[in-house]
């Protein structure tokens, strides 16, 4: 459990339980729950209360004791979770995830927000949990320390306390122990305990020993105060009778007792002897299994069981999958090593082969099992940071919550896929994406109820928020059945920007990746919600940084689908390695469609600049690699280079020419953003296996050099004003 | 030799904070995650005493106090009931079941060890 400090579980556990907790509240919420969802919900909110206490979380307490107050009303039927309750118990869930959040980051509540939740609860609490008293009904309880001296007046006089103590019979039946007693007695001071054994039937071998036939009186020279030791028996003040006086300093014993009385003194640390020989102690009755007070254990055996033993469900029922907690950064320093150790295996590879050895070598083939391994290693260890989408998209049903609550809007949400696993930082980092993008669907997307009835839709619409893993990448749609997108509006809106020519002549799909040019806003007024001075070139940059595309596809009245596209990892990938003018660089495969080596008469040239390139009937433009880097122009001709086809996000090809391929290998992704800030083209770097450094290339990035020439022109005419190629 | 307790709560935050105050204070504890798994744990533990949550999937803390109380096994254990709740009927409910006392959480390890010493008489 080393460097897991307490806290830190707490964390985890409270995320467990806020998961939980979302589940079961979504659960209430569509109906699907039944009467043990509730139940698991109000575990979720007691268990967060009852830990968030440990750690003096007063105002998460003090929310979790309000809502499961209401849960509790709701599990026991006074309440009905109906139209009325259920948004106030989801919203409550949303603060209580908002509190342990900020507790977490030791960040500012949002008391506004937790006051009127309250206030909502509040209004559903039974009349007497409202009273203000009941606020202090659950304090954290912080208990003096029983032990220290405490200085009064009383002290000159007083010495201590007589006690006497007189068990019932039920105090046995619950498991205490005289003795046990009488030894936490002994921390407070000295003592001297004398038991009675008077009332002892003379007939002892037949006698029940819980009959409460014995008392002891007590001699305890303490400095502590009176309460400190009634404390001591706060357990078993209804199960004894126990008085407590105080004693003089000369602690001269009032009560004679009978000629059988032992008398024994407990030392300080409580673990003496018992007080008298009939009292068995744990030593003297090992292997007797019911240790603890003195009783006949015949007599035990022959009692009744007390109420009805309870059968455990059968295992299979509640066998849980086993999991182990680590910490993230453990993790990460496993992907770093595997990352060297790929680097390691190409940098082996590249000795064998300096070294000369073939093919057919044993070391070869030795190699070869090196590389399934280490391949085998990684994709175990990136399975172990892979996480299912679910509680992104769970966050994501909070947005639409919140977005319709604010818009009036009626609004569905579906989540499909939701165990789709994908590596935590997308995870994460899809967070502010996909909440952008949620809002503007419902903000943009999804009419008004009268517009949808007018148009014969279901007055409620509809979002679809959906994970798939597809060939090697995670592909998340978010689909709505709104309007669709108003193209005329798009191409206006950015005409009057100055983003395109008012002239230009733009395909549909154009006019759609007008929406992620930067300063473009499509909301006639700046909105509260969507429009936060952020527009959709920052949903399409934050993709991208994560090696991602996003695309649109729409259709008027029927809605739009914005479809993103992740690689399942952000640390390797599999890369073409290809040499452009003496460097070598990496393409990363997943881009990259086809590879074609050209034939003379298949590339044009479109004015005398853009080259494009003949395919299949169709015309895509042709990207020197070299030039579109900054490198000087060489004079290989086109057609004895290597064309490279991608699909990009704003044209739908491009073919990227480079001098040659010469590998196609896994490659660790080393940022360069840290260093080098964000370079239009290059998206990393990798270190090859003979120790160079390899820029890895951003397909989009390049073809965005050519993106501006309306290819719908093709090949009608040279280019347009604005298809100025920009070179890096 | 040292205390053996079994720890029954739900809740790995509190069951952790049991395990590290309680060991560090030279207990030897056992924890299980619900009431259904304490008792079985409990059958096969012999305990010296039984800390256990009330709210608990499968089983709760009531039927981990009848189970044991009404079971062949170490019948007079102390169980000591670990609770948010200090109500009086709660105490008197787990009283009713066979609790030998309780422990409020939050807890802080003065309170817990002292009250772990009055059952068990433990100088741990």
């Amino acid at each position: 459990m080393s460097g897991n400090s307490i806290r830190d579980i707490f964390f985890q556990e409270c995320e467990d339980l806020s998961d939980a907790l979302t589940d079961g509240l979504n659960e209430m919420a569509d109906g699907t729950g039944d009467s043990e969802t509730v139940n698991a919900v109000f575990r979720a909110v007691h268990s967060i209360k009852g830990s968030g206490g440990a750690f003096g979380l007063e105002d998460l307490v003090g929310f979790a004791h309000k809502f499961e107050t209401v849960l509790d009303a709701v599990r026991s039927h006074e309440l009905q979770a109906d139209d009325n309750l259920m948004p106030i118990l989801l919203r409550s869930g949303d603060v209580l995830i908002d509190l342990i959040e900020a507790a977490r980051m030791e960040t500012e509540i949002n008391q506004e927000a937790v006051d009127t939740t309250l206030a909502a609860l509040a209004e559903f609490l039974p009349d007497e949990d409202q009273e203000p008293e009941e606020e202090f009904s659950f304090q954290p309880m912080v208990l003096a320390i029983p032990d220290v001296a405490v200085s009064g007046a009383e002290e000159d006089t007083q010495a201590g306390f007589r006690i006497s103590f007189t068990p019932a019979r039920a105090f046995y039946e619950v498991g205490n122990d005289p003795l046990h007693l009488i030894a936490a007695l002994g921390d407070l001071g000295s003592l001297e305990v004398i038991a009675d054994l008077s009332q002892i039937p003379d007939d002892i071998d037949n006698s029940d020993w819980e009959n409460g036939y014995l008392s002891w009186d007590i001699k305890l020279e303490t400095p502590a105060t009176d309460e400190t030791v009634k404390a001591v028996f706060g357990f078993v003040e209804d199960l004894c009778t126990v008085s407590v006086h105080p004693m003089g300093t000369n602690g001269e014993v009032l009560r004679t007792t009978t000629p059988e009385a032992a008398v024994a003194a407990i030392p300080e640390n409580g673990a003496g002897e018992p007080p008298s020989p009939e009292a068995p102690s744990k030593q003297d009755s090992e292997g007797d299994k019911s240790s603890g007070p003195p009783e006949d254990p015949a007599k035990t055996a022959a009692k009744p069981a007390k109420g009805p033993v309870k059968s455990p469900p059968s295992a299979a029922a509640r066998e849980a999958k086993a999991t182990l907690r680590v910490d993230l950064e453990r993790v990460d320093r496993l992907i770093n090593a595997v990352g060297e150790l790929i680097i390691n295996q190409s940098v082996i590879a590249q000795r064998i082969e300096d070294a000369g050895l073939g093919k057919s070598d044993d070391i070869q083939v030795d190699l070869e099992d090196y590389k399934h391994l280490a391949r085998e290693i990684q994709e175990g260890v990136m399975a172990i940071r892979a996480q299912p989408v679910k509680p992104l998209f769970q966050r994501m049903a909070r947005i639409v919550r919140e977005v319709t609550a604010a818009t009036g809007k009626k609004v569905q949400f579906v989540t499909v896929g939701e165990g789709t696993e994908v590596d935590k930082t997308l995870v994460e980092r899809l967070s502010d994406p996909l909440t952008h993008m949620i809002r503007n669907a419902i903000d943009h997307g999804i009419e008004e109820s009268e517009t949808r009835v007018r148009a014969g839709k279901d007055p409620e619409g509809v979002i679809q928020l959906s994970a798939e893993h597809r060939s090697g990448n995670v592909l998340i749609e978010i689909m709505d059945d709104g309007a669709g997108l108003n193209r005329d509006r798009i191409k206006a809106i950015a005409v009057e920007k100055g983003i395109v020519a008012e002239d230009a002549d733009l395909s549909v799909t154009e006019i759609d990746q007008l929406l992620f040019a930067p300063g473009f806003s499509t909301a006639k007024e700046v909105t509260n919600l969507s429009g936060r001075g952020v527009g959709m070139d920052v949903v399409k940059t934050a993709i991208t940084s994560l090696g991602g595309r996003i695309g649109i596809s729409s259709s008027p009245g029927q809605g739009s689908t914005f479809s993103i596209t992740l690689p399942l990892t952000l640390a390797v990938m599999d890369g073409m390695v290809v040499t452009v003018a003496d460097q070598t660089m990496v393409i990363p495969i997943a881009s990259v469609s086809e590879t074609i080596r050209p034939r003379k008469e298949d590339i044009f040239m479109l004015g005398v600049e853009h080259p494009v390139l003949q395919i299949r009937g169709e015309y895509i433009p042709i990207v020197d690699l070299g030039t579109a880097l900054g490198h000087p122009a060489r004079d290989i001709p086109l057609e004895n280079r290597v064309f490279l086809l991608v699909r990009t996000e704003k044209i739908s090809q491009c073919a990227i020419a480079v001098d040659g391929i010469s590998d196609q290998r896994q490659v660790v992704i080393k940022s360069l953003e840290g260093d080098y800030g964000k370079i239009t083209g290059i998206s990393a770097a990798t270190i090859l296996g003979d120790g160079k450094i390899a820029l890895i290339v951003d397909p989009d990035g390049i073809a965005s050099a050519v993106s501006a020439a309306p290819m719908s022109q093709l090949p009608a005419q040279p280019s347009s004003p604005l298809t100025e190629p920009a070179h890096v | 030799m040292s205390i053996k307790v079994l720890a029954i709560d739900d809740s790995r935050t509190i069951r952790h904070l049991l395990s590290v105050t309680l060991g560090d204070a030279g207990f030897n504890v056992e924890t299980a995650d619900d009431g259904v798994l304490g008792v079985e744990a409990f059958q096969d533990a012999d305990a010296d005493v039984v800390i256990t949550d009330i709210n608990m999937p499968n089983m709760d803390g009531f039927g981990v106090i009848e189970s044991i109380r009404g079971g062949q096994v170490n019948n007079r254990v102390p169980i000591l009931v670990l609770t948010t709740e200090s109500g009086d009927d709660l105490k008197a409910r787990a009283r009713q079941a066979g609790a030998t006392g309780w422990i409020v959480k939050p807890f802080d390890d003065v309170s817990l060890i002292s009250a772990l010493k009055r059952v068990t008489g433990a100088a741990a």
